[in-house]
């Protein structure tokens, strides 16, 4: 890493973001995922939230209780406690196998991805559905995961318009992550595969089911059997294991 | 014995709202909550209760309501014109709203998020620590007519009828920010443009961010669009691809790849949310140490709305609670109030 980073930035008026690089890279997302995790554990006093986002920790403090300069301060000390880019993964990570739906009307834009990837349709599915993706951070809408990361050649752009609506369970790619939808919303992200996996349950005992460090393998499956699975319940046929 | 207030007719962007929930950022549920925080702390004012109690968030327009019980009633936020059984009553005031009587609520004279405080709170059942309608999450719904809403036992039943002075926020006007994350990505020109410029609000808005229109050109980030995803939180100003503000409100996304110019302070966000399409909006940069002295202001404001109120005097609705038992029956349709 350069002298750069980490960085220390402010973000609003109660909120400061530490971050470990400003591209993509597994040492800076694990530093978050990490420092965020020893910013919730240290328990300090005045601290309202925390989350992560692919390369930062975000902390949302009282500026009343705790000012800028101490809580900086406080970050500093924590950064200089040990080299946050070789932190471990979270402990008790899951593997997810997901029924997926490669294509056909119901994920309109996989042709259309594949072409930007260089790759035929089977090719863009193999290539997809053979990597084991793993959660970099969840965020955007409720449980939803930013996953990664693809071969370079899914290095491919957003799309400039928005597609109106993407519906929940809908599994995207852009910029060799893969997005998969909590809710239906607008994106720019193509829409290349559809499951049936509930990621927001708000009120079930675990309401949000992935965690960042989970992988996922996006498994092929036709309309029909996806549609009986979606019946079955909110996993929409949906596997875990431990991850040793 | 539970005590309901039923919905007779709403407006279509009527919600239960309250403070939202805290500790769920990292799960990606922003934490929503009412658009105008400020009316919440000013309808719990009034009713001498807890800030904390959810309440109902009427968007431009309000509805009708009736209860089964005796309740105390307060209205806050965005004027609107109502009414009891017919007879006029003050806005920024609390009420008493006689068992079966019909309240009725109309257009908003200026501003967009009125709210109705109900004595002991709307108390339907909390989902994931919260009552708070949070649609872009998928959690609740928007309110509509044959609705019941359960309310919370009122401790203070017996209080008179209160009222504070308006605190004006619905015509748009100066919004201060702070400096931000990304704000060393736009060139110091476009800056200090940003602070000369007149926004409009823009038609396009809703609980999650409202678009604001500037005059003349958009702006441009030396970043351009290829930023990293990265937090978002309310007050945000992230600047689309067209270079058009959007400012980020309590129901917005948690992360995000635009850029951002700056970050509302929590002082003046509710003057955005309650600017009206074509209110006119200006902006300026304070330090993060004037934004600490800004919000211990605000704070110790809001402390002290509860000194603030006066007993509502010089207004009919006054004399009916004394008299209620006799005036429960409207001596005029009301239809006047629905605009």
């Amino acid at each position: 890493m350069t002298q750069d980073w980490p960085q220390i930035r402010t973000a609003g008026f109660d909120g400061f973001l530490v971050s470990f690089g400003d591209s993509l890279s597994e040492p800076a997302n694990r530093a978050a995922l990490a420092f965020r995790a020893a910013v919730a554990r240290a328990g300090w006093d005045g601290i309202l939230d925390t989350s992560t986002s692919l390369v930062s920790a975000y902390l949302q403090f009282d500026p009343h209780w705790r000012d800028h300069a101490a809580m900086r301060a406080a970050l500093e000390t924590l950064l200089g406690e040990r080299d946050w880019y070789a932190a471990d993964l979270p402990e008790g990570r899951s593997l997810w196998r997901v029924p997926t739906v490669y294509g056909t009307d119901i994920a309109p834009q996989l042709a259309e991805a594949a072409a930007a990837a260089g790759m035929s349709v089977q090719e863009a599915i193999t290539s997809i559905s053979e990597t084991r993706v793993r959660v970099q951070t969840i965020g955007f809408a409720p449980g939803q995961p930013y996953l990664g990361t693809l071969s370079s050649a899914w290095d491919i752009p957003r799309q400039t318009a928005l597609t109106d609506k993407v519906p929940e369970g809908a599994l995207t790619v852009a910029i060799r992550q893969l997005v998969l939808f909590s809710v239906s919303t607008p994106t720019g992200w193509r829409h290349i595969g559809q499951t049936a996996f509930r990621l927001f349950r708000p009120d079930a005992e675990v309401p949000f089911v992935l965690r960042p460090g989970d992988e996922v393998l996006f498994e092929p499956t036709d309309a029909e059997t996806l549609h009986n699975m979606r019946a079955a319940g909110p996993d929409g046929g949906a596997v875990r294991e431990d991850i040793a | 014995m539970s005590r309901l207030l039923t919905i007779r007719r709403a407006g279509p962007g009527m919600t239960v709202q309250d403070m939202g929930r805290e500790g769920y950022l990292s799960f990606g549920l922003s934490r929503g909550g009412a658009a105008d925080r400020q009316a919440l702390y000013e309808g719990a004012a009034l009713l001498a209760q807890d800030p904390a109690m959810a309440a109902i968030e009427m968007a431009g327009m309000g509805g009708e309501f009736e209860a089964d019980t005796d309740l105390r009633i307060a209205l806050t936020g965005a004027p609107m014109r109502a009414g009891i059984d017919g007879t006029a009553i003050a806005w920024n005031a609390s009420h008493f709203l006689p068992k079966g009587a019909r309240l009725s609520i109309g257009a908003a004279d200026e501003g967009v998020y009125g709210y109705l405080h109900v004595g002991g709170g709307i108390a339907t059942p909390e989902r994931l620590g919260g009552r708070s309608a949070h649609l872009a999450a998928g959690l609740g719904n928007a309110l509509g007519a044959g609705d019941t809403l359960e309310i919370g036992a009122d401790r203070n039943a017996e209080a008179p009828s209160m009222c504070l002075p308006p605190d004006p926020r619905f015509d748009g006007g100066p919004v201060r920010l702070v400096p931000s994350l990304q704000t060393s990505f736009f060139a110091q020109a476009e800056l200090d443009r940003f602070e000369t410029t007149t926004f409009q609000r823009d038609a396009r808005g809703n609980r999650m961010g409202v678009r604001i229109l500037p005059e003349g050109d958009g702006f441009h980030s030396e970043a351009g669009l290829s930023v990293l995803s990265e937090v978002i939180v309310p007050g945000d100003v992230q600047i689309t691809g067209d270079g058009t503000p959007f400012v980020l409100l309590a129901e917005c996304q948690t992360t995000g790849g635009y850029p951002r110019i700056g970050a509302v302070l929590p002082a003046d966000l509710p003057r955005v949310a309650q600017a009206r399409p074509g209110v006119a909006l200006r902006f300026s940069f304070v330090t993060l140490e004037e934004a600490v002295a800004i919000d211990a202001r605000l704070r110790a404001h809001l402390i002290n709305l509860s000194a603030a109120v006066r007993p509502l005097t010089r207004d009919p609705a006054d004399i009916r609670n004394l008299l209620s038992y006799q005036l429960i029956s409207g001596v005029t349709a009301g239809d006047d109030l629905e605009l």
